[in-house]
């Protein structure tokens, strides 16, 4: 089984002859554990363990690595140490380390604290941006103009969210249109790229490929990224039918770090271990090393006392 | 049973979007299948066959008593499932979880329109089998010498020759045989296992007289990628109406594979309700895919399987409450509150 598992994580594109016809060469993985996964998981984690966390990333190979959330600690109490974290973390040449920026006072801070990347969240679902931050999309969207035009002026290339692409806790059933609709106005608002979340896992391979069609009419594939959620073990098989229909960004989270705060002891975040193992045997270029990255999910989840959500891990590691 | 669980009541919307999804309360199709399906070029029905209680429960640590097995057996006979692979006539000093074949097949309750399988390794199992009231027989080849020679002590040769005297009395006996062929994307001793052994093998299985080659990746190592490889080469071989997928999600992948498969016009796959049955090879690993999440899945694709996702549920927290352990299913997890099963 050493030989297998060491066979299995070596996979590199030079010895793989896949037919490429079908999948992009090359797949930008959005690493979103740091934020998106510890913002989900139910122990506030020291920041001294998050910086090992995402210094630990950076040494994966990783381009892009979601470092913290600029929002009030009173609504996000794991994000606090934004500021500590941003300042404490060694930065790598070629890395990006975007933080969300939910309004300007957040985007100001995260100037402020050395950023060079901001994100900002929208969602397909006007119940949810209610429930969410307490307003209507187009409210959302306005707060963001103001983030948009100050990160202009900043250079600060800006990463645009929706939420509820293939469903919402609320609404239910989401138009693929109205996905396309949220998408077209934050990338004309100046977003380089859409990162388009099932935010509740609900989709298939089904509506995945129905939501990117209209999506894609308004928006460049080469902008969009798809962020999925495993909660009904489907991420994989969607990131796939994306991949296929051109899509090369695809957000993760090391060790599938985060739970569905909507389905109560359900996983939240795609595994990035899973996704790369994927990527790998497909022959798709990623330029991440995928035991490095199983290292630090072991890192995070002994620090965390839990078990990983990465089935490459559990299964590699009882060796 | 037949309301929706209190944990998704939190959420009106959402349970209405997760009725859509798991067709609760409807016995058979969902909306407009054979439009979505076919402009996706994907087939418009798939059978999924059951693997549960033999695959699943023989790689169970906790042995499970007869009455439960059976019990699991009738659930499973009132989803719509068309095959539920019951037992194993294997000596049950090799595999005690299978000791009570003969109590179970003759305890079952036999649907009409569906297949019990059982597993007959060799003549003498074979036999046995038809005693006990099988009416449908599977053999197990590998397309790994190391993996044949490890599980059941001989070369692939020997064991196709042992197969070819099984599918000869079940001919003359009128028993369909399914053949499987293990380690079709790897192998825990081999590593790598090339296509067009695996086409070879499926080949000899296929021509002794197996309506269905089941391609398994036993230990769940392969990928998209992989997957492709290996189905190109044995579709040169074996017509695509005779093949099936038998993924293992140990590394996460099975969906995907299983996507892929169908993707080439597979239309057969098998799984285990609550993904039964972890990975001898990886200690601790998942092994089956989960029946609801490939149902799910399909689903979600406008696929019909015949199969109320629901009652599939339903039998998946049966058994989980009977093993003491939680579902290794993520669209069952999903449905119902954390660890307390109702």
């Amino acid at each position: 089984m050493p030989r297998l598992a060491a066979e299995a994580l070596s996979r590199d594109t030079t010895r793989r002859q896949v037919s490429t016809a079908t999948f992009p060469q090359r797949v930008k993985v959005v690493e979103v554990g740091p934020r998106d996964g510890l913002q989900n998981e139910k122990s506030v984690v020291p920041t001294s363990v998050k910086i090992r966390l995402i210094d630990m990333l950076s040494e994966t190979g990783l381009p892009v690595i979601e470092a913290t959330s600029f929002v009030s600690p009173r609504w996000v109490p794991q994000m606090a140490d934004h500021a500590e974290v941003m300042q404490g973390i060694n930065k790598l040449p070629g890395v990006s380390y975007p933080v969300l920026t939910p309004n300007l006072k957040g985007f100001h801070a995260a100037v402020a604290a050395g950023a060079n990347e901001v994100s900002i969240f929208g969602a397909a679902s006007e119940l949810f941006t209610k429930k969410n931050i307490n307003c209507s999309i187009e409210e959302s969207l306005e707060r963001f103009s103001e983030v948009m035009s100050a990160a202009k002026a900043a250079s600060i290339p800006v990463r645009g969210y929706v939420s509820c692409v293939l469903g919402c806790p609320y609404e239910g059933k989401i138009a693929a249109a109205k996905v396309a609709e949220v998408s077209k106005k934050m990338y004309s608002m100046g977003c380089y790229e859409i990162s388009l979340g099932d935010t509740i896992g609900i989709g298939t391979p089904g509506s995945m490929k129905e939501m990117l069609t209209a999506v894609m009419k308004e928006v460049p594939v080469g902008a969009l990224a798809v962020h999925c959620h495993d909660t009904y073990g489907q991420a994989l098989a969607n990131i796939l039918v994306a991949l296929q229909m051109g899509v090369s960004v695809v957000d993760a989270s090391v060790a599938g770090l985060g739970g569905c705060p909507y389905a109560q002891g359900a996983s939240g975040n795609v595994a990035t271990e899973d996704l790369v193992y994927m990527l790998n045997g497909l022959g798709i270029h990623t330029g991440v090393d995928l035991q490095k990255l199983m290292d630090t999910g072991t890192f995070i989840c002994n620090a965390l006392n839990r078990r990983t959500n990465s089935k490459v891990s559990q299964a590699a590691c009882r060796l | 049973m037949g309301t929706v669980p209190s944990a998704l009541k939190h959420c009106l919307s959402h349970q209405h979007l997760l009725k859509e999804q798991l067709w609760i309360g409807e016995p058979t199709a969902p909306p407009h299948p054979a439009q979505e399906s076919q402009a996706s070029g994907l087939p418009e029905y798939i059978k999924i066959v059951e693997v549960g209680p033999r695959d699943g429960l023989q790689n169970e640590k906790v042995i499970v008593p007869t009455d439960t097995k059976i019990e699991l057996i009738n659930r499973l006979s009132k989803t719509g499932l068309s095959a539920i692979e019951v037992t194993s006539f294997v000596s049950s000093k090799w595999v005690p979880q299978m000791a009570d074949h003969k109590e179970v097949m003759r305890g079952i309750e036999r649907y009409p329109g569906v297949q019990y399988p059982v597993l007959t390794p060799n003549l003498k199992g074979f036999h046995s089998a038809i005693a006990a009231g099988a009416t449908e027989v599977s053999v197990f080849g590998a397309a790994s010498e190391s993996f044949s020679k490890m599980n059941i002590n001989c070369s692939i040769e020997e064991s196709i020759e042992k197969f070819e005297e099984v599918a000869k009395s079940a001919r003359n006996m009128n028993i369909p045989v399914r053949g499987y062929v293990s380690c079709a994307l790897g192998c825990p001793y081999e590593g790598d296992v090339i296509p067009a052994k695996v086409a070879e093998v499926s080949k000899r299985l296929y021509s002794m007289g197996c309506y269905e080659i089941s391609l398994g990746d036993t230990i769940g190592v392969g990928t998209p990628g992989s997957m492709k490889r290996m189905l190109e080469a044995v579709m040169k071989e074996i017509p695509l109406s005779a093949l099936a997928v038998h993924c293992h999600d140990t590394y996460g992948q099975a969906l995907a594979n299983i996507l892929t498969a169908i993707q080439m016009g597979v239309a057969v796959v098998d799984s285990s309700v609550a993904g039964l049955g972890g990975c001898p090879y990886a200690k601790g690993a998942t092994g089956n895919v989960a029946t609801e999440d490939v149902i799910y899945m399909l689903n979600g694709l406008g696929i019909n399987t015949g199969v109320n996702l629901y009652t599939v549920m339903e039998a998946g927290n049966f058994i989980c409450t009977a093993l003491n352990k939680k579902t290794n299913s993520k669209v069952a997890q999903a449905s119902f509150s954390t660890g307390t099963m109702k």
